[in-house]
């Protein structure tokens, strides 16, 4: 069905700081119920430095559960209160060397946890901040909640303009039929008549402008631009190598460099860089690039 | 050491003697039985007896209400689709809750597109209440479909007294049989089902090849058009391997009933048995008393199921469960949901389905090593402390912020 990293599968067989941690000053309980998973995060806090000493977890949870659990003390001992604040659920999900799309929440709760204990810690309340749906985009990990938000908050009409506010679809596009069924359910709630969404418009080239090398790559450049803010949101970034005809040349960097996304990510790229060229052009890793040529 | 597969439910290895009977139609008798030659019809022939193999384990009347498909999901479809456009006046559909998705999913689908859909709830053990039932069955129900056996607690449903029910009001019955087909007798020429599904994969049998008993005289529309194939109820060049060796496979089916439900049903109890005896805070769930003799599916209470198929699995042992993580979806199984299990055990369901070619050594290695698996869990488990489950109320002592 899905496999996990051997750091995942390790983490799990063999997991870290696990059990009841007795002299813990900051605790964190948060879980999906439905999902299935529930996690204690248990740290001891130094209070003179705000160094965490010490962190054990509890998982009720399946195997990246507990894997991400136990990443996550592996992770947090030693930093001081305000840089474990700033661990993202990617930091964890990289420390396991990745995580299937579907197990993304697993890291979620993990850093859900990590918030929740420190503010128990500071004796300040912690509320989490979404809910979680159903799993609609695989390629990018978007659930069906988060989906629904973007729609009614940013008065969406098309799976195109979600793609673009959620990243949901650009991938794969097997979710398309889901994507339009969360449009049709927010537009039913709508008053009024809605605008009837147009089905996805395909790409149809048209005849490729004449363009120098030079303003070909300058228009590459400004769409990897455009892109870039995209892949900063999930810690990465792209970077042009070279140009060969129809075959653009980039590097993944960052959280990108190496995530199970790459292949989307660079599919997403390629179909921006289509548009804006207005010629079908191949957007390939830099491992792709001919040896001579290189 | 060797693998263990207690998860035939899911899919059933071939047998031997069934591979056997098929290669043939690879290579030497490769024709098109719609041919009028040679090479056409010996194949036809030999779809023929194939056919009546299957009408022998269903105890069909005629071989000719043998409808061949691809699988179990088809025959679903079909009989389904094909109620609602030969009875067009009639727009509802009866079916239960704890259907497998082949029907629920179309059911869902079904209702988008305007038909009324009424899914017959289930107690606590998953038991159908016959009341509710009948007081639905009025002149706008195009269709009953009702599973034989449920695939995911081997909990039999009384179909053939529903089928009765339901003719009784001039309803069509349909079944999904998959799960039930060689293990549970049948002789539907003596029971009122109009439609049945079956699946090849499910008995010892390939992937890829399922049945629909379609009873004579029902009304009928095709799902797929295109050809005078199987008497013009489903287009499509035959299957011939496959159909060849479903027909080895029902014959063989009819031979292992008895095994079923004598040896193997010993097997699976000795094997629930010595888990619940050694292993605390866990049920079996389903109705116990009226179950398909290979499958036990157990409830551990604190734990959850993905993780304890990955440790199983590193044992080499194989099974499945009802847990959110191990579907991809974020909910548990809908049945365990449907039966009102407690989202803390319902995540920690697993399922052990035997078959024939499942030993007695096979059950003491799975009894020796559960026990361990789910302490190891529960040592990692919030709800849990050294003696057991957290005192009086674990769900309480232990609320975590559901994000």
């Amino acid at each position: 069905m899905w496999e996990y990293s051997e750091k995942v599968r390790e983490h799990f067989f063999n997991p870290r700081n696990s059990g009841l941690l007795e002299e813990a000053n900051g605790i964190g309980d948060v879980g999906s119920i439905q999902c299935g998973d529930a996690l204690r995060l248990m740290l001891r806090v130094n209070p003179e430095t705000d160094v965490i000493e010490d962190a054990r977890f509890q998982t009720f949870g399946c195997g990246s559960a507990i894997a991400s659990s136990s990443a996550l003390t592996e992770i947090v001992k030693g930093m001081t209160l305000d840089e474990a604040l700033q661990i993202s659920n990617q930091d964890i999900a990289n420390y396991l060397d990745g995580l299937p799309p579907e197990k993304m929440h697993c890291s979620v709760m993990g850093r859900e946890a990590l918030h929740a204990a420190i503010a128990n810690y500071r004796g300040e309340t912690w509320s989490d901040d979404h809910a979680e749906g159903a799993l609609v985009c695989k390629c990018f990990a978007v659930d069906a909640v988060l989906i629904e938000d973007v729609v009614r908050a940013n008065n969406l009409n098309t799976v195109e303009e979600v793609t673009f506010y959620t990243k949901a679809g650009g991938g794969c596009a097997s979710c398309h039929e889901g994507i339009e069924e969360i449009l049709a359910k927010v537009k039913a709630e709508r008053s009024g008549p809605g605008e009837v969404s147009p089905p996805i418009k395909s790409i149809e080239p048209s005849v490729a402008p004449k363009r120098t090398l030079v303003q070909r790559i300058r228009l590459i450049e400004e769409t990897l631009e455009s892109i870039r803010p995209m892949l900063a949101r999930d810690h990465g970034d792209v970077e042009l190598v070279d140009v060969q005809g129809r075959n653009i040349y980039v590097n993944l960097k960052g959280a990108c460099a190496g995530c199970m996304m790459e292949a989307a990510t660079l599919g997403g790229i390629q179909q921006k860089m289509v548009e804006a060229l207005g010629e079908l052009v191949q957007v390939l890793p830099v491992s792709y690039m001919p040896k001579s040529a290189s | 050491m060797n693998p263990i597969y207690l998860d035939n439910n899911a899919t059933t290895r071939i047998d031997p003697a069934v591979v056997a009977v098929m290669l043939p139609f690879f290579t030497e008798h490769f024709g098109n039985p719609s041919s009028i030659h040679a090479f056409g019809s010996q194949v036809g022939k030999a779809i023929l007896e194939a056919r009546r193999k299957v009408q022998a384990l269903l105890g069909a009347a005629h071989d000719s209400e043998i409808v061949f498909t691809s699988c179990g999901t088809e025959s679903d479809s079909t009989a389904i689709l094909s109620a609602l456009r030969a009875q067009p006046e009639k727009n509802t559909v009866i079916t239960t809750a704890v259907e497998h998705p082949a029907i629920l999913s179309l059911c869902d689908w079904l209702e988008k597109e305007g038909y009324v859909v009424h899914k017959l709830k289930v107690d606590k053990k998953g038991r159908l209440d016959l009341d509710a039932y009948k007081a639905l069955l009025t002149e706008n129900v195009a269709i009953v479909s009702a599973m034989w056996a449920n695939n995911e607690t081997g909990t039999i449903f009384p179909v053939e007294i529903m089928a009765e029910l339901a003719a009784e009001k001039g309803i069509m019955f349909h079944t999904d049989a998959v799960q039930a087909v060689g293990k549970v007798p049948m002789d539907l020429k003596r029971t009122k089902i109009d439609m049945l599904s079956l699946s090849g994969h499910k008995l010892h049998a390939p992937k890829g090849i399922g049945v629909l008993y379609l009873r004579r005289g029902c009304r009928f529309r095709p799902l797929l058009r295109g050809g005078h194939q199987e008497r013009g109820r489903r287009a499509g060049t035959e299957n011939a391997p496959s159909i060849v060796a479903l027909g080895k496979a029902a014959e063989l089916a009819s031979e292992h009933m008895a095994y079923e439900n004598t040896e193997i049903r010993r097997l699976r109890d000795k094997l629930e048995q010595g888990i619940l005896t050694q292993v605390t805070h866990a049920f079996v769930t389903g109705d116990t008393t009226v179950r398909l003799p290979n499958t036990s599916n157990i409830a551990f209470e604190y734990v959850e199921g993905e993780a304890i198929l990955l440790l199983l699995n590193k044992q080499g042992i194989a099974a499945s469960s009802g847990s959110a993580c191990t579907s991809g979806s974020l909910e548990p199984s809908h049945v365990m949901r449907a039966m009102g299990i407690p989202y803390t055990a319902a995540h920690g369901t697993i399922r052990f389905s035997l078959s024939r070619d499942t030993t007695e050594e096979e059950i003491d290695r799975v009894i020796a090593a559960v026990p361990p698996i789910i302490a190891h869990l529960r040592k990692l488990s919030p709800y849990w402390n050294e003696n057991g489950p957290l005192v009086d109320n674990p769900e309480q002592k232990f609320a975590p912020a559901y994000t």
